[in-house]
């Protein structure tokens, strides 16, 4: 009883830690240490676990080898793993930790089936547990295949793919999976728990199936939401084993991951369903009519841009995805103190959604040293944009096409945009004329005032930095 | 605790949504407490439960720490301007 009450304090102080630290993440000056405390909380709890966990009949735990040696192996892992990645593959990373989670939920619903269904003699009532084995198997295996498909995405190794009646299939199948539980909770018997395993491969299907047609675009806003589903299949843990800290950090993620997740589609102007459903694949045919009567674009040498920004009174950078793929960030913030010891002032005008995840670019540009006063939000660069002489926007692009003003026609119609045309000039740094994630074409290439500078981002920075430097 | 997590959220700025996503991320590692409990519970001969609890340690514990490390370091990023 004692070393239970311990138990408690450490669940409390676990979950305490979690909510006080999802408080403080949501500020910049007190995000880092609400990470820690989190953390530590988390410590608390785990340990907590280990040491004290009694079942009913006040039996402690066992098989401490391999707990240590899961918690070892997994330890180093997840830190090199963390430790090691690039700060551009970052959003991958996220998803990938989120689909070993979700399979983690999984994994303990298929072992206490196997535990269930191997004294169903007992004849125990076994409905209610039965109910949360299934949702924490089905929402556990959706988001780690999921997860998984995301990871593969934002890598570039899975591609998207539709066919037509997908969304319909895909609400069958999860249907069915859905029938066949409920099926077994109410008349389960030894023969028929093999549908247990049958639900298990539906759950994995529909989770590749519900990521692959959504355009690596949206891929944020997926992981988000896989990432809130992870939180409820933790809740059902925590149900499972009458758990309070896995109930409050579940479901906390669960809502917190909810609303983060409708917050992206705002910064969007698009609904989650249509996000889900939409897939701007639908769209491509209609908006390519566009492109056809786009014109002609000019291009402009590297030592006219150099010109054109060392002699300008104030330049925005407007970066996008393509500088984060090119890994350009440290050689941007050169340029930007090249151009500031030249008395040009330098902005970087950030577009909520720009790069793959929303804040992709502020981190990656705080990676570079750049000053945290310098990144201006949408709307701040947008009233400053009028009486800025050069816009250098380097691979972005769905983020600064007007047509989401303009054309109601476009799937992005309704998106705030960064309004760079309102500026004197506008330089674009693209590795070609191929629109961005969209697959839609940009006017904004076409107006008189923008000139377009091909190359990859990183080195045509280099290349403008020493041009800059001789003038 | 679903308004709580909503309240918790309520006004972030865009910048830490990604932080935000992955500090909510290694949160929901807690899972990794019932692993922990199912990996303690198995009897010495089920394998398959000791090999599918022990893989789901791995995998929870990957969650945790790789969550908050890789959440440390995009927040580092931040300390560091000044």
């Amino acid at each position: 009883m004692e070393l239970n009450n311990i138990l408690t304090i450490c669940y409390l102080i676990g979950s305490i830690t979690f909510i006080l630290g999802l408080k403080m993440l949501s500020n910049p000056a007190t995000a880092r240490k609400g990470n820690l405390i989190a953390a530590g909380g988390m410590s608390i709890a785990i340990a907590g676990t280990i040491f004290l966990y009694k079942d009913e009949d006040g039996n402690g735990l066992h098989n401490y080898l391999w707990i240590f040696g899961g918690l070892a192996i997994g330890t180093l892992v997840g830190f090199l793993a963390a430790k090691k990645v690039k700060m551009t593959a970052m959003p991958e990373m996220v998803s990938l930790f989120n689909g070993m989670g979700g399979a983690c939920a999984g994994l303990i619903s298929i072992i206490e089936f196997g535990r269930l269904s191997s004294d169903l003699s007992s004849g125990k009532s076994i409905h209610g547990m039965l109910v949360i084995i299934f949702l924490g198997l089905i929402i556990g295996s959706v988001s780690f295949a999921g997860s998984m498909v995301a990871w593969g995405k934002l890598n570039g190794k899975v591609k998207d793919f539709s066919f037509p009646g997908q969304q319909i299939l895909n609400t069958i199948m999860l249907f069915v999976m859905v029938c066949i539980a409920g099926y077994l909770v109410l008349n389960i018997t030894p023969e028929n728990s093999y549908l247990f395993y049958i639900i298990l491969a539906g759950a994995l299907f529909y989770g590749i199936m519900f990521v692959l047609p959504i355009g690596g675009a949206d891929m944020p806003v997926v992981i988000s939401l896989l990432n809130s589903f992870t939180g409820v299949a933790a809740a059902c843990g925590g149900f499972l084993y009458n758990n309070k800290v896995m109930l409050t950090g579940g479901i906390l993620v669960g809502a917190a991951g909810t609303l983060l997740t409708i917050l992206m589609c705002k910064a969007m102007n698009r609904s989650l369903l249509n996000v889900l459903i939409g897939s701007f694949g639908g769209t491509k045919a209609g908006a390519s009519q566009v492109s056809a009567s786009g014109g002609t674009f000019k291009e402009i040498s590297i030592s006219d841009s150099a010109m054109v920004m060392a002699y300008a009174n104030r330049v925005a950078i407007v970066p996008g995805y393509g500088l984060a793929v090119a890994q350009a960030q440290h050689i941007c913030h050169e340029l930007e103190k090249l151009l500031d010891e030249k008395g040009v002032e330098v902005i970087y005008a950030i577009h909520p959604v720009a790069g793959r995840m929303p804040g992709h670019m502020n981190v990656l540009l705080a990676e570079a040293d750049v000053s945290y006063d310098k990144l201006l939000e949408m709307e701040d660069a947008n009233d400053l944009f009028k009486t800025t002489d050069v816009v250098l926007i380097l691979g972005a692009n769905d983020v600064v096409n007007p047509a989401a003003k303009n054309d109601p026609a476009s799937p992005i119609y309704g998106m705030p945009i960064l309004e760079v045309e309102l500026a004197k000039t506008v330089i674009v740094n693209k590795r070609s004329m191929k629109p961005g994630y969209a697959g839609i074409e940009n006017a904004l290439f076409f107006q008189p005032k923008t000139s377009m500078l091909f190359g990859d981002a990183k080195s045509v920075l280099q290349q403008l930095v020493s041009e800059i430097k001789s003038l | 605790m679903i308004f709580l997590g909503i309240e918790v959220i309520g006004r972030v700025p865009s910048v830490l949504h990604t932080p935000l996503m992955s500090g909510a991320n290694a949160i929901h590692g807690v899972v990794i407490i019932g692993a922990i409990i199912v990996m303690g519970k198995a009897s010495d001969t089920n394998y398959a439960a000791i090999g599918l609890g022990f893989l789901a340690v791995v995998l929870g514990t990957l969650n945790v720490v790789g969550g908050f490390v890789v959440t440390d370091r995009m927040l580092e990023m931040f300390k560091k301007k000044k």
